[in-house]
């Protein structure tokens, strides 16, 4: 008998409501972390290329000391933390939403970062010869050009983001991978549900690689 | 209009611009030339601000740029500039371009901003590109766009940076013919170039830099009827041989 025979997929459509429960959790997740990673690490960009260095050194620490942490120590350290500094209990899918925004944040800096300087220094100029102030011409000329040259490689840590949310399993938040775990316990078919759970990762994910060749073949027409 | 009193500037170690001085009066037309490296553009740059400097200063329509309390943005919004890489917004269509400035510096309603820009746009020759974007147009379309998005501000005064030195031979006509007519209605200009056509054609007086130093500050006729020092001699002998 082999392995495949063995297997019994009939578990899965009665336990479909539950893993997408799980499913909507795992993408909310990305979709915030995504959001507020972006708006915080153009944030930390900006804080980085300033040319006011306790400013520049604070965010530099900031991101360096985030790329060299596990993130599976970060989100175990958030959990704990979190509550003993504001006071209050936090649930496990709080925790993770504040920590990985936090987190990404950091990665996403460096992409902004590289981003920004991708803009020619001439277009700068350009800007604050109509008379734009540093913000107008960050908000109007230099960031939106930056956020289109590096569509392709901030929609790839992306779907990176993605598959790392699985990990917040690790304090019980209930994304897919512990939707599946559960499911699994339920009907004693762990091996499906895993299985299954990979299979809607791996469709999301190459989905949106098949997403980032386009835009990266089409960016480069605009250049 | 614009006095420059004894700047100077250093990159490090290394003296970029040295004691410059000179006036531009209102309708003034002067060309600033000069070998490469010879300071030009950095020279240009100090009147709007987007350069600094470390001695002298250079006052403009009475507001000092080397000050820490002028408003730089605010100063600049009233110089018109163009570049050698012209710069358009490669994001935002010709209209855009033309009408950023005006609506988000000096706070004129969309419509008002794009009747202006599209009158502007008439003026360059370039209506019908409206709706296109800086990378649809040719080097010599691109600059007009950039010269009309200068005027779109209303300036009072005009800065060229090499405006023609990116372009192929046959798109410089295109673009000094505007910059001669700008000169001809009376316009404040101040232009680094090489093409000593338009300097004959329009100028008032010419400049020479070599070094960081301006080296020759002379009406027109004296510049390249008799030009007093050696390395301008040399320079005109080379530009003018061919």
């Amino acid at each position: 008998m082999s392995f495949f025979t063995e297997l019994d997929v009939s578990v899965i459509a009665p336990s479909l409501p539950f893993l997408w429960t799980g499913l909507k959790f795992t993408v909310t997740l990305t979709l915030i972390a995504m959001s507020g990673g972006i708006i915080l690490g153009t944030l930390l960009a900006l804080a980085r290329l300033s040319p006011f260095s306790p400013l520049a050194m604070a965010a530099s620490w900031y991101v360096n000391l985030m790329r060299s942490i596990p993130l599976l120590m970060v989100i175990l350290w958030f959990f704990l933390i979190i509550p003993l500094i504001t006071g209050y209990p936090m649930g496990a899918e709080t925790s993770a939403i504040i920590t990985f925004t936090a987190f990404e944040a950091a990665y996403y800096s460096e992409i902004m970062r590289a981003g920004i300087q991708s803009v020619p220094r001439g277009q700068v100029f350009a800007g604050q010869a109509i008379g734009m102030t540093y913000a107008q011409t960050m908000g109007h000329i230099v960031l939106p050009q930056a956020f289109r040259n590096m569509l392709p490689v901030l929609l790839t840590q992306t779907i990176i983001l993605f598959q790392d949310t699985s990990l917040v399993y690790a304090i019980g938040a209930k994304d897919l991978l512990k939707a599946a775990e559960i499911a699994g316990k339920n009907y004693n078919r762990p091996v499906e549900m895993y299985i299954f759970a990979a299979l809607i990762y791996f469709v999301i994910c190459f989905s949106l690689s098949r997403l980032v060749k386009h835009l990266q073949s089409r960016i480069a027409i605009i250049r | 209009m614009i006095e420059i009193n004894n700047i100077s500037k250093w990159y490090g170690q290394f003296q970029v611009l040295a004691d410059c001085s000179t006036r531009i009066a209102k309708g003034e037309v002067v060309v600033v030339c000069g070998p490469s490296g010879s300071g030009k553009s950095t020279l240009i740059k100090c009147v709007n601000g987007l350069e600094s400097f470390e001695q002298g200063d250079v006052i403009v329509d009475g507001t000092s740029v080397g000050s820490p309390t002028t408003t730089l943005s605010k100063l600049r919004s009233r110089v018109g500039m163009v570049f050698q890489h012209f710069e358009l917004f490669p994001h935002m269509s010709i209209t855009e371009n033309l009408t950023i400035g005006q609506i988000k510096v000096l706070g004129r309603s969309k419509d008002e901003a794009i009747q202006r820009g599209l009158k502007l746009l008439d003026r360059v020759g370039l209506r019908s590109q409206a709706d296109k974007f800086p990378g649809q147009l040719s080097g010599g379309q691109q600059q007009r766009v950039a010269i009309a998005r200068a005027l779109a501000m209303d300036p009072i005064c005009m800065l060229f940076d090499e405006p023609t030195s990116a372009l192929d031979p046959e798109m410089i006509n295109e673009v000094l013919d505007v910059m001669v007519e700008l000169a001809n209605e009376g316009m404040t200009m101040m232009v680094v170039t090489h093409e000593m056509g338009f300097a004959r054609k329009v100028a008032h007086r010419v400049i020479f830099m070599d070094h960081g130093r301006i080296v020759e500050d002379a009406t027109k006729d004296d510049f390249f009827g008799t030009p007093r020092s050696e390395r301008a001699q040399l320079f005109l002998s080379k530009i003018l041989s061919h």
